[in-house]
């Protein structure tokens, strides 16, 4: 019984790893477009554009901070765009 | 001669080919080393570069591949007699793509995993990487014609399949979302998924489709190849989670499971093979063997679209470098079982040598039809099924392997496209829909252009364009076998081994394409766009020839000032 899980599970690792592997860097990349675009939705009104969902996104800032540094330079931005924060 | 003896031959031929000659190519030639560091883990980020199970790597490959390519070649190439193009099958897998396929892995794997293209201006020169960029734009330009026209005229030909290939990719999109979105463990959605699929076979044939006579003054085929390239457009600029990578992963079961049906079949069956060996008595229409075999059978003897995979996703992933052997030499292997099989199913499933005949009555038929046509009495006879259902299983197993290759054709198009635009700072390009609309602009022309010389009703005659799309495909290979070449003689080492394939099949792509010149201007004159197509494939193919030449020599001469100054 404990055998035949064994091959089960293995199986299951297989055909995962089948699944996954050719794709992992393209759907890598796709998640990072769409959270970059939603990091530019969350910082927008510090830049300067209006923000209509601002009450909302602005609980959010602190919790994705961490990430800014990586996510300006990523846009081609060498400093932090925003005056009161200076990552770098 | 009878199938299951032929089938027998061929395998251990390949088998033979990956046991000896393999390993002397891994010891001698390439020299492998299992403590060398691979990219996997000097580069590793767990996203594409990652140590991954060899067998499951070789599964990548052999299903990257594998298409309908090696379906279509030796099911029209059968046409010369079924002993060109089974030689053609075995001695290209062995000493052609075998190695080629291996070293495109090994040389991408040497140098950080670059891709052939990138390599091609490291090794040879930026003149060859600038070439090696035109080649591939060409060769997805006509995969996407060729395989949209495969498709239009299989469901003309096979009306049952039409339900069965479009619910593929209800399954795929419903299995994309069950394990990207929702988290379902694989094995349910890969279990059910597969049964709906050979389920809807049975809805297909209940309710078989076909298209209007006329549309718009358009033939059914036309109409075919407008919606398959609307559905290519789109699918395109779909997120891969939701179609690309379960439509793959879909193609990859079935491509297992129809090998195994197919071979399982023959043994059992066993029928005799009706086509004749050399076939002396040729249509009117049928061009000369010798250059058009090595064209006409492109994937599943040699294909340069190998290189592209070994060195794009199958380098970054390579745990040892001595798994190269495996995943290369044995993907390129099951590409040449594949096409093995369509050669038996294409010679051996006709009832007699009239009937085979009948459809090899010119020079492009065959195909798909032959293999599909043939296929399924020996799947019929062997396995017990009723002969229409194998007849729409086997459409729809071809029919998918053609749909996902031009989903990920129309998609790397794009890419190039939005590339150029960044480049050459065309701001317009750029945009994501209207370098699809230019894509699929581009692929509608070929596969529309090349019945209007013929006189024949749009898309009906879009087969023509096979030979071209052929030697397209062997030029890339010659590009590929010469940075490997170069990259050999740069470490001292014998080249002969990739040098000579490189020579015979760029020489070979050349001699075709320079017949083929004389072919279209005698079918659509001057002004016939395929024409220019093919005057830029022999310019390109005269590239390619000299900037081997002038690499070889520089190497040659750094080679001698090195020992002069030792």
């Amino acid at each position: 019984m404990a055998q035949k899980e064994g091959r089960l599970a293995r199986l299951k690792a297989l055909l995962e790893e089948f699944y996954v592997s050719p794709y992992r860097g393209a759907i890598a990349r796709a998640r990072r477009e769409e959270d970059d675009l939603f990091m530019l939705f969350v910082f927008s009104e510090l830049m300067g554009v209006p923000n209509p969902a601002a009450y909302y996104t602005l609980e959010l800032q602190p919790l994705l901070l961490e990430r800014f540094h990586d996510w300006h330079r990523r846009q081609g931005l060498e400093h932090s765009p925003l005056d009161g924060f200076r990552c770098c | 001669m009878n199938a299951a003896m032929l089938a027998a031959v061929g395998l251990s031929m390949i088998y033979i080919g990956y046991r000896f000659y393999s390993k002397f190519i891994a010891e001698k030639i390439y020299r492998l080393d299992p403590d060398f560091v691979t990219p996997a883990h000097a580069q590793r980020d767990d996203i594409d570069y990652l140590p991954t199970n060899r067998i499951v790597l070789w599964g990548h490959h052999f299903t990257a591949v594998a298409g309908a390519a090696p379906i279509i070649g030796p099911g029209i190439a059968v046409i010369w007699g079924w002993l060109p193009a089974f030689l053609w099958v075995i001695v290209g897998t062995m000493f052609f793509a075998g190695v080629h396929d291996f070293g495109a892995v090994w040389a991408s794997v040497r140098n950080k995993a670059k891709s052939v293209g990138a390599l091609t201006g490291d090794v040879v020169s930026p003149r060859a990487r600038l070439l090696f960029m035109f080649v591939v734009f060409f060769l997805l330009m006509m995969v996407n014609a060729v395989f949209g026209v495969a498709i239009a005229n299989a469901f003309q030909d096979t009306p049952s399949a039409v339900i069965p290939a479009w619910s593929a990719i209800v399954v795929a999109v419903a299995i994309g979302v069950l394990i990207y979105r929702m988290h379902v463990p694989i094995l349910w959605p890969t279990v059910i998924g597969t049964v709906i699929l050979y389920a809807v076979i049975y809805l297909g044939e209940a309710i078989p489709i076909s298209l209007p006579g006329s549309m718009l003054g358009l033939a059914p085929g036309a109409q075919w190849i407008l919606i398959l390239f609307l559905y290519a457009g789109i699918a395109s600029l779909l997120p891969v989670w939701l179609l690309l990578q379960p439509r793959d992963y879909i193609n990859g079961i079935q491509l297992l499971v129809g090998l195994g049906l197919l071979y399982g079949a023959v043994l059992i069956a066993n029928p005799a093979i009706v086509a004749p060996a050399i076939n002396a008595d040729l249509p009117a229409s049928a061009p000369p063997m010798l250059p058009l075999l090595f064209v006409t059978i492109a994937c599943g003897a040699i294909s340069g679209f190998h290189g592209l995979v070994g060195s794009g996703t199958t380098s970054k992933q390579l745990n040892k470098e001595t798994d190269a052997r495996f995943v290369g030499y044995l993907g390129s292997s099951g590409e040449g079982a594949l096409a093995l099989v369509a050669i038996i199913a294409a010679t051996a499933g006709f009832a007699s040598q009239a009937e085979w005949r009948l459809m090899y009555s010119e020079f492009g038929n065959g195909g798909l039809t032959a293999f599909v046509q043939g296929g399924a009495v020996i799947v019929s006879n062997g396995v017990g099924i009723s002969r229409e259902f194998a007849a729409t299983l086997l459409t729809v197993m071809a029919v998918l392997f053609a749909g996902t290759t031009m989903d990920a054709g129309v998609r790397l198009q794009r890419y190039i496209i939005q590339e150029w635009g960044a480049i050459y700072k065309i701001p317009v390009l750029q945009n994501g829909y209207v370098a699809t609309g230019v894509a699929v602009a581009t692929c509608l022309l070929l596969a529309f252009g090349a019945s209007a010389a013929r006189g024949l009703p749009a898309g009906e005659g879009g087969m023509v364009i096979w030979p071209l799309f052929g030697t397209t495909n062997q030029l890339l290979a010659g590009l590929t076998l010469l940075v490997i070449s170069v990259m050999l003689v740069k470490l001292g080492r014998p080249a002969r081994y990739t040098m000579i394939p490189m020579v015979l099949i760029t020489t070979a792509a050349l001699a075709a394409a320079l017949y083929q010149l004389l072919s279209l201007y005698r079918d659509g004159g001057i002004f016939y766009f395929l024409l220019w197509i093919d005057v830029i494939i022999v310019i390109l193919a005269i590239f390619v020839l000299l900037e081997a030449s002038s690499a070889f020599m520089r190497e040659r001469r750094a080679a001698e000032a090195a020992a002069a100054a030792a």
